[in-house]
């Protein structure tokens, strides 16, 4: 898999070469350019595509379409029917919880799925941030799990043990926890440039290590225990370090929304209009390019991963600090270090796209556990559709077969 | 100074290449920290007692009896063994010769007796079910493992061993119970796995997409996909659709009655047997038949396979769905086997496990299969350890595959090729 | 087999690259064609192989016309091909190299190695090869590995044999023996066609010549025509650059190298014993065939290589040791022999190539940020005074052609202070006039006082462009010599000959 051997996929585009030279350029040069290139278009084909997938499972699950199927030719209306109400069911459930609520007494309740849909897009932004930022150097971040868990561990720990004042027992907690995040990335980083380990494996395994590390730590009465208890858990935080509510205390939404935000505002100048940022774009394309103009690569990797691992980290200590802050557990992750890949794929790796697909899956999430409550629907439908959207996209040529797009011009 | 006639001076005639033979330190430096490990365990945390390994089971042709050791003094005699062992790697390594492969095992073996009797101090080891329940474990690691390897090999990246594992887990129990035969679930555990490899085709080899995303997201889908179906239609209809058969136990005559050998290897259900038919028959077929060396020679070089007339893509379709049928078979084991019944998420990320056995084991079947093995005996070493009370954490033997692989891939040990192309979609022209 | 190709066209998109080209070979001859890199020569055979399908035109062996879909159809059909990049799987063996995808078996689909071994010793003894089957072909020299590659043309029978720039990775002595081998493939009977842009090798075993530019055949020639009368057929144009350069105006010793020593990663050494002087305002070009230690030296100079020994002294002040930015910014220039590679990064806009190795200061970089519309009024200008053809400063450099790629590079490198201008391969694929256009540059640079190294497998570059002459040969310097010596000697140079009189 470390090999950089490129794909020969180009036509030849120098007009006195006749013939399309092999070239090997870095194996993530096609990689990122389909990420980065597919229009719009296709992101939008791709999501309506993966909600019908949805919608067919969704029907052919429920029991009433199932028993209705039974005697479609007798009654077809009753079938159609069937299949109505549970599709449209579902999807206005999704829509009440993540959008508006239509059949809330008051607007602070019927907004209030919005702000449930910023809530559970904050790390999936800012964990979103740190695949995507690694993907722009040209590696792949398979790790948010364990660099989640590390920061909310650490996180944790700090918002726990220490008796600080508010403002400052906050920044510090969180600070602590993206530098936690931040080093485990960087072994990822370190080894890739000093030994040339590949990054996914190294990841993917970090991920397991980080997991009973913590798991250890949360067993032991001498590390994170909660003392006098039997279970892997911490003490919770305390209320100096826990992020204050945005819009009061009835709604959910903290201040780990903003901190995403000013996370996406940092990367898109950090990509696009600073040197480092220019740095990691010229090694992400092309390495050998970048290290003949006097960039050191192997330091670019470990710096990207470090930055990297801080983003997934804020994620983390979001968790701890704002959405759930009873404690650290192992599972203080809640998939959103997969999720962020996902994320990061349909945001196209750039910092806006991320915002605007950590805000599509927060809605995902949140309508989903509407979803689950009020119509009975496994809120495991919202990873199908997600990771549905993600696989269609990265294959436009599939949506463009599908739907009888026209090829996309050559440029 | 410059004449047209000219005198041969001719330079030096040997070629460019005057390659230095790189004996590799690795072994005599990994003897001696894995040591002086054990010397500071036994000096730092040595307590004084008896340990008692139990080798036999009721059935043998002959037992043979318990033997009970003094921890201190054995684990003493084993530090000693041990750093004899490194001594002489580091002389071979002086001597710019290689450690050879029997003192590798003879040091793990000592190592590993020496750091059981440690562990153990006061209680009884089951040798036996240590060992016969780390083979339990390391099945549908092997599985996953023979799986990855064989699409590795052709050149296509599987990170979604663990989805095929999964997904052939949910086959087996749900047909399973429909059909109530244990070898239907093994069928359609096949079938999914070879679903997954499907998709895993039509995106990594038909649109480019890159393996490792199509590999991470269909690991995703499949956890998405199973857990909805297991909540919605397994769970409300459990007794119908989640209580697959189980496979029986059939012990093999004579070898089953082998001491040590017998109940570990020989007393096990039949899709154990069917692993060990795989392990060879892949192995043989990689190596030894003309389809064997066309799929690496696809996962090597696929232009100049295709050069040759063989068809690249039609190559690496036939061997990753061929994988994913084996990598599903493992998922069986879960629902068939040890649990017999689905769960969401039960592999556990079993799939990653052997993806690190797939790296650790340099992408061969043989040694994949041992490194699950090895992977299999640290889960279970950890589980008999907080059984019988041991000091050592149970969080670091479960970490101990991935740590491993990291080390692996970091070139710390052993060298890791993989295949050259693997990764890479192959497009003509 | 007689092979005829008739009205071959193939295109890439727009590109025309076959453009109605016939072709005829008989058994027993060897058909020599004969054209510059890119003019079509590959594209052709890779069509005839089955690799691509043409567009127009047919193929027609003994008389019956063909339709390949796949090498495998080429294969059965009796065609065989030495690719200039060999289609060998490294790890593999020589006879499972030679047996792939025409495997001899026995039970159960298993492989018969035997077989494949005693059919490697057959050829082998057949035409004096020294193979072993059992080697692994990745440990194998360059020269035997394309006896390989023969080998298994060979063991399929073979009857039309296409060798693709067979000579490009080969010393003169493994030239030699290949030119043999050819002799003695002719004379069993095989027809042969033989792809190269070299006129000594041409004029050495051909019996028809075909010459091809811009992809269509724009003659034929008999062995016994003149160089010069090939060489303007093939590039139509004189063969003759010029330069018009003044006398240099030598200043002191600027770059120093003495006794320099490049190792690889495997140990293997590229560079060795390399020692020479350039004065400030002075051109040294290297001559030397490909593969002779030119690229290590460049990349050496360039703090590229990890394991170089010896001294490199720029104004004094030693080179080795320091990374690539330190060199940079100590006033080096470079420009690299593959831009593709390591001069420009494809997905980047001309304004972000032309800040791609002063990403660290002044003046385009500022607390690190970056100062684009500093950026931006140095790209306009840039583009402006080096002609780069373009719709605008953000088009990105993969989107153009060869010529005004390498224009950016040039402008890059040669828009900052420099202390040494590195040059490899300056001109390779680039059009004619963006050649008179580079060369004029570099001659620029020179004339402002920068001690200049020119790297070129291109004797007539060298020659254009060079006060001195230094020639590489197995990574050892053959000789320094003035920029008047006949082409012949330095020919007889370039295969490692040193002219009487002469100390290294």
């Amino acid at each position: 898999m470390s090999n950089p051997a490129g794909t020969d996929e180009r036509p030849p585009s120098e007009p006195e070469g006749a013939e399309p030279e092999e070239q090997q350029p870095s194996r993530w040069h096609g990689v990122l350019r389909e990420i980065t290139s597919s229009s719009a278009m296709v992101a939008v084909l791709s999501v309506l595509l993966a909600i019908a997938f949805g919608s067919i499972l969704i029907a052919v699950t429920d029991e009433e379409v199932r028993s209705t199927a039974g005697y479609i030719f007798a009654a077809p209306g009753d079938f159609f029917n069937a299949l109505w109400d549970a599709i449209w069911g579902a999807y206005t459930a999704l829509f009440r919880g993540s959008i508006y609520n239509t059949r809330a007494e008051t607007f602070e309740q019927a907004i209030r799925p919005l702000t449930e849909t910023a809530k559970f897009a904050a790390p999936l932004i800012a964990a979103g941030l740190g695949v995507g930022l690694a993907f722009r150097a040209g590696m792949f971040n398979i790790g948010g799990r364990g660099q989640m868990l590390m920061a909310g561990a650490a996180s944790g720990w700090v918002a726990y043990q220490f008796d600080l004042p508010g403002f400052v027992h906050l920044t510090f907690a969180i600070a602590v926890g993206m530098a936690a995040g931040a080093l485990w990335a960087g072994i990822a980083g370190l080894l890739k440039a000093r030994t040339g380990a590949h990054e996914v494996i190294v990841t993917i395994m970090l991920n397991y290590v980080a997991y009973y590390l913590v798991f250890f730590a949360l067993s032991k009465q001498s590390l994170l225990q909660a003392p006098g208890s039997f279970n892997p858990k911490s003490l919770p935080a305390k209320d100096s370090a826990i992020m204050p509510k945005l819009l009061g205390d009835q709604f959910n939404l903290h201040l780990g929304f903003l901190l995403a935000l000013v996370a996406v505002a940092f990367t898109w100048w950090l990509l696009e209009r600073s040197s480092l940022g220019f740095r990691i774009r010229a090694v992400g394309i092309n390495p050998p390019a970048a290290k003949a103009s006097g960039i050191n690569v192997g330091r670019t990797y470990t710096v990207v991963m470090l930055i990297a691992g801080a983003l997934v980290g804020l994620a983390g200590a979001n968790q701890v600090l704002g959405t759930v802050t009873s404690g650290v557990t192992v599972d203080l992750d809640a998939g959103i270090g997969f999720d962020a890949i996902t994320v990061a794929l349909l945001g196209r790796s750039r910092p806006l796209g991320i915002l605007a697909a950590g805000l599509l899956f927060g809605a995902f999430k949140a309508g989903g556990f509407a979803m689950q409550a009020s119509e009975n629907i496994p809120v495991d439908i919202v990873l199908v559709v997600q990771s549905l959207i993600v696989l269609f996209i990265a294959a436009p040529p599939l949506i463009r077969a599908i739907f009888r797009l026209p090829a996309q011009e050559a440029k | 100074m410059s004449t047209t006639t000219a005198a041969s001076v001719p330079l030096d005639e040997t070629p460019l290449a005057g390659v230095t033979t790189v004996i590799d330190k690795k072994a005599p430096v990994l003897f001696g920290a894995l040591t002086i490990g054990l010397l500071l365990l036994v000096l730092l945390a040595g307590e004084s007692g008896d340990t008692t390994f139990r080798l036999a089971t009721g059935t043998d042709f002959f037992e043979i009896p318990e033997i009970t050791v003094p921890s201190i003094a054995t684990t003493w005699l084993m530090v000693a063994i041990c750093a004899l062992c490194t001594a002489w790697s580091v002389r071979l390594y002086l001597a710019r010769r290689r450690t050879p492969m029997w003192l590798v095992v003879v040091f793990a073996l000592m190592w590993m007796i020496g750091f059981l009797t440690w562990a153990a101090t006061g209680a009884t080891i089951p040798v036996v079910g240590l060992l016969a329940g780390s083979l339990a474990l390391a099945v549908p690691l092997v599985f996953g493992a023979l799986g990855g390897v064989l699409g590795e090999r052709a050149g296509v990246v599987n990170i979604a061993i663990d989805g095929q594992l999964l997904a052939g887990a949910f086959a087996a129990a749900l047909v399973g119970s429909i059909v109530g035969s244990t070898w239907a679930g093994v069928g359609a555990s096949m079938v999914a796995g070879m679903l997954v490899a499907l998709l895993l085709g039509l995106f990594a080899i038909n649109y480019f997409v890159d393996q490792v995303i199509v590999g991470v997201v269909l690991n995703v889908l499949v956890i998405g996909l199973t857990s909805f179906m297991f909540t919605q239609v397994l769970a409300p209809n459990a007794a119908d659709l989640n209580h697959p058969p189980r496979f029986e136990k059939i012990p093999i005559p004579v070898l089953g009655d082998i001491p040590l050998i017998g109940p570990i290897f020989f007393r096990q259900t039949a899709i154990v047997y069917v692993l060990y038919i795989t392990v060879a028959l892949v192995t043989w077929a990689l190596y030894r038949t003309k389809w064997g060396l066309r799929v690496r020679s696809v996962g090597e070089h696929p232009k100049a396979a295709d050069t040759v007339g063989i068809k690249v893509n039609a190559t690496r379709w036939r061997t990753i769905l061929l994988a994913g049928a084996i990598a599903g078979m493992g998922g069986a084991f879960y629902t068939l086997v040890s649990v017999p019944q689905f769960n969401r998420e039960m592999t556990g990320g079993a799939g990653y496990i052997a993806l690190a056995a797939v790296i650790f084991g340099q992408w061969d079947p043989i040694r994949a299969t041992l490194a699950a093995l090895l992977f299999g005996f640290a889960s279970n070493l950890q589980g008999v350890l907080s059984v019988i009370g041991s000091p050592v954490p149970s969080q670091f033997m479960l970490m101990l595959p991935y740590v491993v692989t990291i080390f692996a891939v970091a070139g710390l040990v052993g060298k890791s090729r993989a295949p050259a192309s693997v990764g890479i979609p192959y497009r003509k022209g | 087999m007689k092979l005829v190709l008739r009205d071959i066209t193939k295109r890439f998109g727009t590109l025309v690259a076959n453009d109605r080209i016939s072709l005829t070979v008989e058994p027993g001859e060897i058909h020599c064609l004969l054209g510059e890199n890119g003019a079509g020569k590959s594209t052709l055979m890779n069509v005839l192989y089955g690799l691509y399908q043409a567009d127009e035109g047919e193929i027609e062996l003994d008389g019956t016309v063909r339709n390949f879909s796949g090498p495998g159809d080429a294969i059965a059909a009796g065609i065989g091909m030495v690719h200039q990049h060999f289609m060998l799987i490294p790890v593999f063996t020589v006879a499972e190299n030679v047996m792939l995808g025409n495997e001899a078996t026995g039970f159960a689909g298993s492989l018969d190695l035997d077989a494949a071994r005693e059919r490697v010793r057959e050829i082998s003894a057949r035409f004096g090869f020294d193979v072993n089957p059992d080697a692994v072909v990745e440990d194998l020299p360059v020269g035997v590995q394309q006896r390989v590659e023969i080998i298994k043309a060979l063991s399929r029978d073979a009857q039309v044999l296409v060798l693709d720039e067979p000579t490009a990775v080969l010393t003169p002595q493994e030239t030699d023996e290949l030119m043999q081998i050819m002799r003695q493939l002719k004379e069993s009977g095989k027809a042969i066609v033989f792809i190269t842009h070299k006129l000594r090798e041409v004029r050495e075993v051909a019996d028809k010549i075909t010459v091809i530019r811009l992809g269509k055949v724009v003659g034929e020639a008999s062995p016994t025509a003149s160089n010069a009368d090939l060489a303007a057929l093939m590039v139509g144009r004189p063969v003759e650059l010029t330069v018009h350069k003044n006398p240099p105006k030598l200043g002191s010793d600027s770059l120093v190298v003495d006794n320099l020593r490049v190792v690889d990663d495997l140990g293997r050494v590229h560079v060795d014993q390399v020692s020479f002087t350039i004065k400030a305002g002075e051109i040294l070009a290297v001559a030397g065939v490909q593969g002779n230690g030119q690229t290590e030296l460049t990349e050496a100079l360039l703090g590229l290589e990890d394991h170089v020994t010896g001294s490199i002294k720029l104004n004094g002040q030693e080179l080795i040791g320091r990374s690539v930015r330190n060199i940079l910014e100590s006033g080096v220039g470079f420009i690299p022999e593959d831009r593709q590679i390591e001069g420009l990064v494809g997905d980047f806009t001309i304004a972000e190539n032309l800040m791609l190795n002063r990403s660290h200061g002044e003046p385009f970089v500022k607390r690190g940020s970056l100062q684009l519309d500093k950026l931006h009024a140095f790209a306009h200008e840039k583009v402006k005074e080096y002609d780069v053809r373009a719709p605008g400063i953000t088009t990105l450099a993969g989107q153009l052609s060869g010529g005004n790629q390498q224009k950016v590079v040039v402008a890059r490198e040669l828009s900052r202070d420099l202390e040494l201008l590195v040059a490899a391969q300056p001109t390779r694929g680039v059009d004619v006039g963006s050649i008179e256009f580079i060369h004029k540059q570099i001659v620029a640079g020179r004339d402002a006082g920068v001690p200049v190294l020119v790297v070129s497998t291109e004797l007539d570059e060298v020659v254009a462009l060079a006060d001195r002459i230094m020639v590489l040969y197995r990574g050892q310097v053959v000789g320094i010599v003035p920029s008047d010596t006949p082409r012949e000697v330095l020919g007889l140079m370039m295969t490692g000959e040193r002219p009487e009189g002469m100390t290294a």
